[in-house]
This record gives structure tokens, sequence and C-alpha cells, in this order.
């Protein structure tokens, strides 16, 4: 019977999936066919097919551009940047947030409530009312356009939702877990780092991600908070310009936004199988 | 190898409801004893305030000698099976096995702990499984990957905490021995807290009945079967249960129910003064009389309302009036030993060759003798045999310490 009624269901899910599928993909196909087209198939819709949207003759130029070419002082820093920034926002947040998130799921304490509230408080704020107050304080202080000066922006972004995702992990881990690992002989941080933090192996995962798409992909606060030294990817794009003031850099633009989704791309398909819950079935009775 | 002695611990929650109240227990060398109780009775909360757990609210908890109140679990060398097993799903049976040896960091090398972890997967027939993953083994398995991972380090004591409850009754039944087998073959001081008499019976050298947290009784099962303290022991060991019946004291007779017993003189004296008391009858103590098996003993004829053969026994109910002026307490007894308050009715346990059915009015005998005699007020028992008990108890210890022995020497047969 259960067979029966997922056939059934599939031919019904698989329409309403190809349409979204088409919707979402169309975007980044269209990216990727214009940062193959050289200059003058961005402007005359013969050199291209499928009606003006395929390149007849595959270019490499955008790249060389970014790369090699008149691009590459601004969008080589900026890639370096990008990644350096990320990486340590990541590393920061789901360290911090496994922490938090541990106390909050365990520990019984006075405030925990608070944390958890004012947590969630702070994201409700829009990201375009916090620029221009940090941006006046980070000038202050010595912060702005550093790489500490993204980082730290990132993480008041990242932490409450990696906070709430990680507490919800933890509190699935059964207390005996722990226990057991006490009685075998664990003190509680051997028993967080050998028992707690692999079974919440695809929380701190999930965390991981969100926390390096949130920051790879933020223009907001690299576009306010930076000028030439700590710019990133994202910022840098609005930088880019063509060969004269009245030609858009379209293709170079489209180049940079193909090579900066490719990390993603590799990091979702690393990690989709980690993310996968359940990794606790069998722990106990089942 | 260790010797735990507990005294007067006490267990008190925030609202200071005691879980666990003045309980005093002498653990001996390499003795299996049994923590038994309905559920609630603060049988598990004292197991874990032994491995270090729970706190202990005032008393003392010595090991060897030492008193080990504050310290952590991992310093009091205990090793503990949980009742849900509590393996680690992202390591594999042998890591399992192995995770405590390797958290006792520098003490063992490689080779060691792979030939610990080899022996003891051998001696739990895992030694086929030791490189699955906990979610892909049954219940069985699972059970002994967590005792493989108690037995595995060379713990003072072990303690289990209702390790069959989620198996299957044959499984439990295999299992039960399998437990009692490495107890003995290893030698090693054991707690065991479970709810199921049966298990408490067949593996306990001695078994501590509690309720509500207090300390009932603690004797070898057999001395708990034959002499029981009080109505609650009585009642909580034996399987089914042991009958309690009204009696109201006569003229050297007690009026059952069912007729008037005589009573010798002795027991006379112990119920002088007193209306009513309360008369526990095991079920296997009475007989059909049609079948000739005893001679002389009380008689009497009831009429049978259900019976259930099982091949090798069967049982009759025989429902019964309860005095009023004890029904209150009978009521209340078996509430606190999980029952559901169902009606008042004696079981007989009759040979497989009775031809006993529903409806027939038949005729009972049983030795006066095998009556135990309960005080309706404190519930303690007037029947118990002091000197006898001791002598139990005494023949019990020295049993113990035989089979100890035996297994000791076919070990170094064997080694």
């Amino acid at each position: 019977m259960a067979l029966r009624d997922d056939v059934k269901g599939t031919g019904t899910y698989s329409l309403i999936a190809i349409p979204i599928m088409i919707w979402t993909i169309i975007p980044l196909l269209w990216t990727l066919a214009l940062s193959l087209k050289s200059t003058d198939a961005l402007a005359s819709a013969d050199a291209n097919i499928l009606g003006n949207f395929w390149p007849r003759q595959v270019s490499w130029e955008n790249y060389q551009l970014i790369f090699t070419g008149g691009a590459s002082e601004l969008f080589l820093p900026a890639l370096r940047n990008s990644i350096v920034v990320c990486l340590s926002a990541t590393v920061i947040s789901v360290v911090l947030a496994t922490f938090c998130a541990y106390a909050i799921a365990r520990l019984q304490f006075p405030g925990k409530r608070m944390i958890l509230t004012t947590a969630l408080g702070v994201s409700f704020f829009p990201v375009i009312a916090m620029v221009t107050p940090l941006f006046d304080v980070w000038r202050n202080i010595g912060l702005f356009d550093t790489i500490p000066g993204l980082i730290i922006p990132y993480l008041s972004l990242t932490l409450p939702l990696s906070i709430w995702i990680l507490a919800a992990f933890f509190q699935q881990i059964p207390w005996e877990m722990e226990q057991a690992a006490q009685v075998d002989g664990a003190t509680t941080w051997q028993a967080f780092r050998k028992v707690i933090v692999p079974l919440a192996a695809p929380g701190v995962f999930t965390t991981g991600i969100i926390t390096f798409f949130t920051a790879w992909n933020d223009f907001v606060f690299a576009i306010s908070l930076t000028s030439d030294r700590a710019r990133t990817v994202p910022a840098a794009l609005a930088f880019f310009t063509g060969a004269s003031q009245f030609e858009q850099p379209t293709g170079g633009i489209m180049a940079a936004a193909v090579v900066v989704t490719i990390p993603v791309v590799i990091l979702v398909l690393i990690f989709q199988r980690r993310i996968v819950a359940g990794l606790t079935s069998g722990a106990v009775k089942g | 190898m260790a010797e735990i002695v507990l005294t007067h611990l006490v267990k008190k929650y925030g609202d200071g409801f005691p879980a666990v109240n003045d309980v005093s227990l002498d653990i001996a060398d390499g003795e299996f004893m049994i923590l038994v109780g309905p559920s609630g009775c603060g049988k598990s909360t004292l197991l874990r305030m032994v491995v270090g757990l729970e706190d202990i609210t005032s008393g003392d908890l010595l090991i060897n000698g030492n008193r080990v109140n504050d310290l952590a679990p991992r310093d009091r060398n205990l090793s503990m099976v949980f009742q849900n097993y509590a393996l680690y799903p992202h390591l594999t049976v042998f890591e399992n096995i192995a995770f405590p040896l390797r958290l006792a960091k520098g003490k063992h090398t490689e080779a060691q702990v792979r030939e610990k972890v080899t022996q003891a997967a051998g001696m739990l027939e895992l030694t086929e499984h030791l490189e699955r993953k906990p979610s892909n083994l049954s219940g069985g398995q699972r059970q002994r990957v967590a005792m493989g991972r108690a037995i595995v380090r060379d713990a003072d004591a072990f303690l289990f905490d209702e390790p069959l409850s989620n198996l299957d009754a044959k499984l439990r039944g295999q299992m039960r021995t399998e437990i009692s087998r490495m107890q003995r073959r290893l030698g090693v001081t054991t707690i065991y807290v479970t709810h199921d008499q049966i298990e408490a019976m067949t593996l306990g050298d001695r078994v501590a009945v509690l309720k509500k947290g207090v300390l009932q009784q603690c004797a070898s099962p057999r001395e708990l079967y034959d002499q029981p303290v009080n109505l609650f022991v009585a009642g909580f060991i034996g399987s089914p249960p042991m009958n309690f019946l009204p009696a109201r004291v006569g003229d050297g007779t007690l009026s059952l129910p069912f007729g008037d017993v005589p009573v010798g003189t002795d027991l006379v004296e112990k119920v002088a003064g007193k209306d009513v008391v309360i008369v526990g009858l095991r079920p296997e103590h009475i007989k059909d009389a049609s079948l000739g098996d005893v001679t002389g003993g009380a008689r009497f004829n009831a009429t049978v309302d259900v019976t259930e053969w099982l091949g090798n026994e069967q049982y009759a109910y025989i429902p019964f009036e309860p005095d009023p002026s004890v029904q209150a307490l009978l009521e209340e007894l078996d509430r606190d030993l999980d029952g559901e308050g169902m009606r008042t009715q004696m079981v007989v346990n009759l040979d497989a060759r009775s031809r006993l059915r529903e409806g027939d009015d038949a005729a009972f005998a049983f030795d006066p003798a095998s009556m135990h005699v309960f005080d309706p007020e404190t519930g303690a028992c007037l029947t118990r045999d002091e000197d006898l008990a001791a002598q139990i108890a005494r023949e019990a210890e020295e049993d113990r310490r035989n089979s100890l022995e035996r297994a000791k020497a076919r070990e170094a047969a064997t080694a």
C-alpha cells in the first residue's frame, strides 16, 4: 500500500516541481550564458542562438578580463577578502553558537530565556538600519575598511539563527548519551567533544553553511563598511567599469558572478549528505 | 572488585520530596544485589546516586571504604548499562566498546585495546558485528554491546538500570541467564535495578525491596519468598502474587472467608488482642483436594470463577467478599503494588492434572502452617521466624561463596 501511494504521489509532485525548477534555474543559466559572450555578442542578437540566449561562439574574454586583464586588480583582492572574511566568520560563528546552544540545551542558569529571546530580537532589525550607525562607530574606532570590521557584523547576523538551530539539535540528543560517556570516564568536555558534537554534526554543518552563505552573499555591509582594502566580491562588482563610460561591464560582472557561485555549489554538494538529520537513530531503543 | 556500602542515603528533590529515604545497604565484594520495587519507588534514583549521576542529599556512600559522595562519575570507576543502552550511534560496535579504554589516555596501547575489545566481544558473541553501527543491530545485540562497554574496563562494579525492559519476553529470558553467567564468571560486584520480580528472584544473591524510597527488606530471594517481613514484600514477591484474605480471630481459630482454620498455640499468642488479621496464602500452597495429594490440613469448598490452563500448571480464580474492616488496607496495598484495584479474588495454582473448570464447586486443601499472618495496622508479618530466616540467609551466603569459588576454579582451569 505504502509503495503504491508513493508512486501515485510522484506524478503530481513532478508536475509541480518542473516549473519551479525551470523558474529557479533560468537566471543562473542566463548569468552563465552572458559570461560566455564576447563584447560583440552582447550587443548583437545575430551572434547568438535560442533567441539571443546562448552565444554561437563561446568566448572566454570575460574570464580573462577578471583574472588577468583590467578588472583583475579589483577582482582578485576582493576574492581573497571574501574568502578570508567568510571562512573566519563561519568558524567563529559555529564555535560560539555550539557552546551557547549547548549551554542553553543542557544547563539551567538564570537568564536562559532572555538570551534566546534577545537572540531572536536582534535578528528582527532590518540590516540597513544598522549600517549607518555602524559606519560611524567603525570609522571612529578604526574598524572601517578592515576584515574584522566585516566579520563582526556578519556574526551578529548569523549567530541568532545558528544558536536556535543548534539548540534544537542538542535538545534532541538524549541526556543518557552524555551520562554514559561520563560513567565511561569522560570529563564534561570530553563527553561534549566526542559524543555530543559528532551527534550534532548535521546541525553544525547546517549552521556553518548558513553562516558562510550569509557572509558570502552580503552586499549591504560590504559596500558600506569597506573601501579599497577589505572590499569583498559582491561590493567589488559594483565598481567594475567598461572600456568607456558608455559601455556596461556586463560580461565581466557575469563572469565574476559565476566564479563566486562555484564555491557555494561545491559546498552544497559536499555537505548535502551531512545535513541529513537522523544520525541519532539507533542510539537508544528504536 | 569492590565492596559498596550505603549508609542512610537520602535523596530529596527541590520540592523536599524524598525519592530515596534513609536507605542502608551493605553490598559484599562479588555480590549480585538487586534493587526492586514498583515504579516510582526510587530504585533507579538510588542506582544513579551510586554511580554519581544524582547528588546525594545526605548519608554516605563508601566504595572499598572510601567515601565517594563528592566524586564525579568518571572517578568512581563503576560501569553502567542504561535502560535505553545509550550506545554512541556515530561509532562502530568496536569503537563503542573501546570508548572507555580510549578515554583512559595512555593506559592502554592500541594492541591492548584491540585485545580487550576482542575478548569482551567474544564473551558476548559480538565478534562478527564489530564493524557495524549500532543502528543496524537488533535490540538484543545493542543490549550486548552496552554490556560489552561495561565489562571491557576493569570497573570496580557493574550497575544495570532495567537493562532488559526493552527486550521481548523470549530474549529477556536468554539475556537474563547470560547476565547471570557473566557476573559469576567475572565475579564483579553488581547492582541491578528492575521492576520485574522474576528477574529479581532469578538473578540476585540478595534482593532489596523498596517502596516509596524506603527499604522494606533486603534478603536472599528464598528468604523474601518464605519469610517476608511485611505485607508489601509478601505481595510483591511471587507470581501469581500471594493471596491476602481477611481473617477474624476466634478462639483457637482464624475465620477466613471460606471457613475456619484451626491454628497452633504460638500463633494464638501472636494474634491475641486483635479482631482481624490478614492471612497471606501463596497460590501454590492451595491444592485441589480431589486429587488426594494432601492428607489432613485445612479444607474448604468454593466455586471456581475462571480457570487458566498453562500446560504445566493451571490457575483457578475464586472471588470473595473482603471484610470491610480491612478493605481499605488491601486496596491501598494493591495501589502500592501497581495494581488496578480490580475485584478481590483468590488465585489458586493447581496441578495440571486437576480437571476443575469454571463454575465447578470444588474442594480445596492447604496446610495451615503455610499461612503468613499479617498485622492489619502495621502490615508486619506475625509469622516470620527469625531463626529460620537467619538460617536461610546463612545458606544463601554459603551458596553464593561456593558458586563464586566454582566459577573461579573453572576460569582458572580454562585459562
